[in-house]
C-alpha cells in the first residue's frame, strides 16, 4: 500500500518537474479573481525550502509556502504526513523536541523568525498557537488562564486586565457563557468551551499569527461549529493557519488549502480549487478519499 | 485459536477463558476479580492492624512510666535517669529541629535537581544523575554516620560553622562547636533526605502531560516561567507529598544521627550545640535502661515519635487538600 503510494508519488513528481513547481508559482494557476486578491493581500508568514528531521527521520522535505495576512490557510493530508511538524515550525516549538533539527527558514513580514538574534519567546508572542486537546492549565481560574500570556509579558495593573479578559473571551465567543464564573477553575468547563478558553487566551496578548493543530478534533459538532464561526471572525484581524483532519472543515473555514503527503507539500492553492479541480492526482485521490 | 471459535459458537456467549486446572471448579464470572479484591484487601487490612498493634505495644509497655510521671513527661526537659527523672522535651527538640534544617536544605535542592533533571538537563545527562542518585539512596545510613563524624564534623568545625556564626549569628549559630551538633545532624539528614525527594518529585514532574508544557511555551513563556506555569503549580500535592516522605525518613533516621548530633539532651537555640534526638536515645539507651520507668520512657518516646510523624502526615494531606480542592477536575 504504502510502496504504491511512493510510486505514485514519484511520478508525480517527475511529472510535476516537468510541468511546474509548487510554491512561488501557485499565483499562476489560480482563477482570476484570486489572482486579483493576492494582488493586494500581503504575504504574512512565508516557509522557504522547510526541512525538519527527528533524529534521522526526515519528516519535512522542503516545504515552500506563502501564507497570506487575514486568510485562514489549512493543512490537510493523512496522519503521520507532517502537518503538525510544519504548523509547530512556523513557531518555533519544534525546538521543545531535543531530537528535532530544521533547515530552511521561515519568514515572519520578511523578518526571519529563525534570525539568531531573535529569543524564540518574542517568536511565540507574535505566532500563538491552539493545540488538539484543550490546555486550559489546571490550576488557574478562569480569569487567571486567558491573562496568563499578559502576565508573562509582565502586566499587573488590574484594570488592564480585566478589560483584556473580556475583550478576549468576547473574542473567542465565550464571555456571555463564563462572564459569570471567571473565578471557577478553567478545567471545569466543557470540552468546546475550554478550547475557546485556549483560544482567548493565546489572543490576550498582542497576537498577530495564530496556529491551530487540529483545534477541533476533541470536539462535539455543536462546539465544533462555534469554534469554525469563531474562525470566520477570527479572520478580520488575524492570520490564521490550522490542520485539520476534516475536509469539511477545511472548506468550510479557509480560503487557502496546502495537501502534504509523506512530509511533502503537494499542492497548495485555492481552496475552492484543490476542492473541486486539484492539479496534482494524489490531492484528488486523497480528497475523493481513495486513500488516508 | 479453534477453543476460541468454539467459544464463539457456543450459543454467542463468549464463556470466561479459565486456566485449564480452574475448570470446573470456579466457573462463575469474575471469580478472578474477586479473590484478587480480596487478597490486596487483606493485605491492607494487616498493614493496618500492624500499625495498631504497634500503637499499642507501646502503649502497654510505657504505662509504668505515665504512672510514675505522667503528662510531665511531655512538658519537662530534664532527663536523669539515675534519680528517675525522665522529660522527653529535648528529644522531641532535637528530632524536630534536626528534621526541620534537613527539609529546609534538601527541599530546593532536592527540587531543583530533579527540575533539571526533567526539564533542563540534556538527554546524555539524565541516566548518570539518576544513577547517582539512586546509589545515594542505597547507602546504609551507619556509613552516613561514620562518614558525617570523620569527614562532615571536622569539616563543618573547621569551615562551615565560623561562616555561619559570622553570617547569621546568634541565637542560632553561637559559638563553633566541636562539630557534632544539631547543625551537623541537619546537614547529614539533608543528604540523607534527598534521594527521597528527588525520586519522587521527579515523578510527579514527570507525570505533568507535556501539553501543558508546550502550551506555557506557546503563550511565550521562558523555560522558568514554564517550569512555574505548567510543572510546579499543578505539581504541588505531589511536591507536598515527597517532602514528607523525606521528612518521615528524616525524623526515623537513628543511626547517623546518633553519630553525629552529640547525644547531650539539651534545648537550645544553638543550632551548633550538641543535641539529641528521639531515635537516638531510644537506640543508645534501650540495652543499659536499668528499671521498669526508665524502660517505659524509653517506649514512650517511641509512641511519642510515632504520633508526631503521624499527626505531621495528616497535616501535610490536611494542606495538600486546601491547596487543592478548588483546582475543580484536571
Ligand atoms: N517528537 C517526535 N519525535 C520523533 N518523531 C516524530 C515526532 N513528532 C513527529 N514525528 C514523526 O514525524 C512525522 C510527521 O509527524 P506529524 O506529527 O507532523 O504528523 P501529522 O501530519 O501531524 O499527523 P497526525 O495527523 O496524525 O497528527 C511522523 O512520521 C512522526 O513519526
Ligand atoms: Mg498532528
Amino acid at each position: 500500500m504504502i510502496d504504491e503510494l511512493m510510486q505514485k508519488e514519484k511520478a508525480q513528481k517527475v511529472k510535476m518537474e516537468t510541468t511546474k513547481p509548487v510554491g512561488e508559482s501557485v499565483k499562476l494557476v489560480v482563477p482570476h479573481t484570486e489572482v486579483e486578491m493576492s494582488a493586494v493581500q500581503k504575504v504574512k508568514v512565508k516557509a522557504e525550502g522547510v526541512c525538519a528531521w527527528f533524529g534521522d527521520k526526515q519528516a519535512l522535505f522542503d516545504v515552500n509556502m506563502n501564507v497570506n495576512q487575514k486568510e485562514v490557510t489549512a493543512i490537510i493530508g493523512p496522519s503521520g504526513c507532517g502537518k503538525s511538524t510544519l504548523i509547530r515550525c512556523f513557531n518555533r516549538m519544534h525546538e521543545t523536541v531535543p531530537t528535532a533539527r530544521f533547515a530552511g527558514d521561515i519568514m515572519l513580514e520578511d523578518k526571519s523568525i529563525f534570525d539568531p538574534k531573535l529569543d524564540p519567546v518574542v517568536v511565540r508572542r507574535r505566532i500563538g498557537m491552539v493545540f488538539q486537546k484543550p490546555t486550559p492549565f489546571p490550576t488557574l481560574s478562569i480569569y487567571e488562564n486567558v491573562i496568563v500570556g499578559l502576565k508573562l509579558n509582565g502586566v499587573r495593573d488590574k484594570k488592564v486586565l480585566d478589560q483584556a479578559v473580556e475583550s478576549s473571551l468576547r473574542k473567542a465567543a465565550l464571555w456571555e457563557e463564563v462572564k459569570d464564573s471567571l473565578n471557577k477553575p478553567g478545567a471545569a468547563l466543557s470540552g468546546g468551551q475550554q478550547q475557546r478558553l485556549c483560544i482567548a487566551r493565546a489572543l490576550a496578548v498582542e497576537l498577530e499569527v495564530l496556529l491551530m493543530d487540529e483545534p477541533c478534533s476533541a470536539l462535539d459538532p455543536i462546539s465544533t461549529s462555534k469554534v469554525e464561526e469563531l474562525i470566520h471572525e477570527l479572520r478580520q484581524n488575524y492570520t490564521i493557519i490550522i490542520v485539520t483532519h476534516n475536509m469539511q472543515q477545511a472548506a468550510r473555514v479557509s480560503q487557502k488549502t496546502a495537501f502534504m503527503l509523506n512530509g511533502k507539500l503537494i499542492e497548495y492553492d485555492a481552496t475552492e480549487k484543490v476542492f473541486t479541480n486539484p492539479s496534482n492526482k494524489l490531492t484528488e485521490d486523497y480528497i475523493t478519499g481513495r486513500f488516508g | 485459536m479453534n477453543a476460541l471459535n468454539e467459544q464463539e459458537v457456543d450459543g454467542g456467549a463468549v464463556k470466561p477463558a479459565l486456566p485449564f486446572f480452574l475448570f470446573g471448579k470456579f466457573k462463575e464470572v469474575g471469580f478472578g476479580d474477586k479473590l484478587f479484591r480480596g487478597i490486596t484487601g487483606f493485605f491492607a487490612f494487616l498493614i493496618l492492624v500492624l500499625a495498631l498493634m504497634t500503637f499499642l505495644a507501646l502503649w502497654v509497655n510505657s504505662g509504668p512510666c505515665f504512672k510514675a510521671i505522667g503528662w510531665k513527661f511531655l512538658i519537662s526537659s530534664e532527663w536523669d535517669p539515675i534519680q528517675q527523672k525522665f522529660g522527653a522535651v529535648p528529644f522531641v527538640y532535637g528530632t524536630l529541629v534536626s528534621s526541620f534544617l534537613a527539609l529546609l536544605i534538601a527541599t530546593p535542592l532536592g527540587l531543583g535537581i530533579s527540575l533539571f533533571l526533567t526539564e533542563l538537563a540534556p538527554l546524555n545527562l539524565r541516566t548518570p544523575v539518576a544513577f547517582i542518585v539512586d546509589i545515594l539512596a542505597a547507602i546504609p545510613s551507619v556509613v552516613y554516620g561514620l562518614w558525617g563524624m570523620f569527614v562532615l564534623a571536622p569539616i563543618m568545625q573547621a569551615y562551615v560553622d565560623p561562616v555561619m556564626v559570622k553570617v547569621i549569628g546568634g541565637p542560632f549559630f553561637v559559638t563553633t562547636s566541636i562539630g557534632l551538633s544539631f547543625f551537623t545532624a541537619g546537614v547529614i539528614l539533608s543528604i540523607m533526605i534527598l534521594p527521597t525527594i528527588i525520586v519522587i518529585s521527579r515523578e510527579v514532574f514527570e507525570a505533568v502531560p507535556n501539553v501543558y508544557r508546550e502550551s506555557a511555551k506557546a503563550l511565550g513563556a521562558t523555560d522558568w516561567e514554564t517550569i512555574q506555569l505548567s510543572v510546579l503549580k499543578p505539581s504541588k500535592p505531589g511536591v507536598v507529598g515527597a517532602v514528607m516522605l523525606g521528612l518521615g525518613r528524616a525524623l526515623g533516621e537513628t543511626m547517623a544521627v546518633t553519630m553525629v548530633i552529640g547525644n547531650m539532651a539539651q534545648v537550645t537555640p544553638n543550632l551548633l550545640a550538641p543535641g539529641h534526638s528521639m531515635a537516638s536515645v531510644i537506640a543508645n539507651e534501650f540495652t543499659e535502661a536499668t528499671g521498669d520507668v526508665y524502660l517505659a520512657a524509653l517506649s514512650e518516646i517511641g509512641l511519642l515519635l510515632m504520633v508526631i510523624t503521624l499527626v505531621l502526615n495528616i497535616a501535610a494531606h490536611l494542606l495538600v487538600w486546601f491547596t487543592t480542592r478548588n483546582y475543580g477536575r484536571a
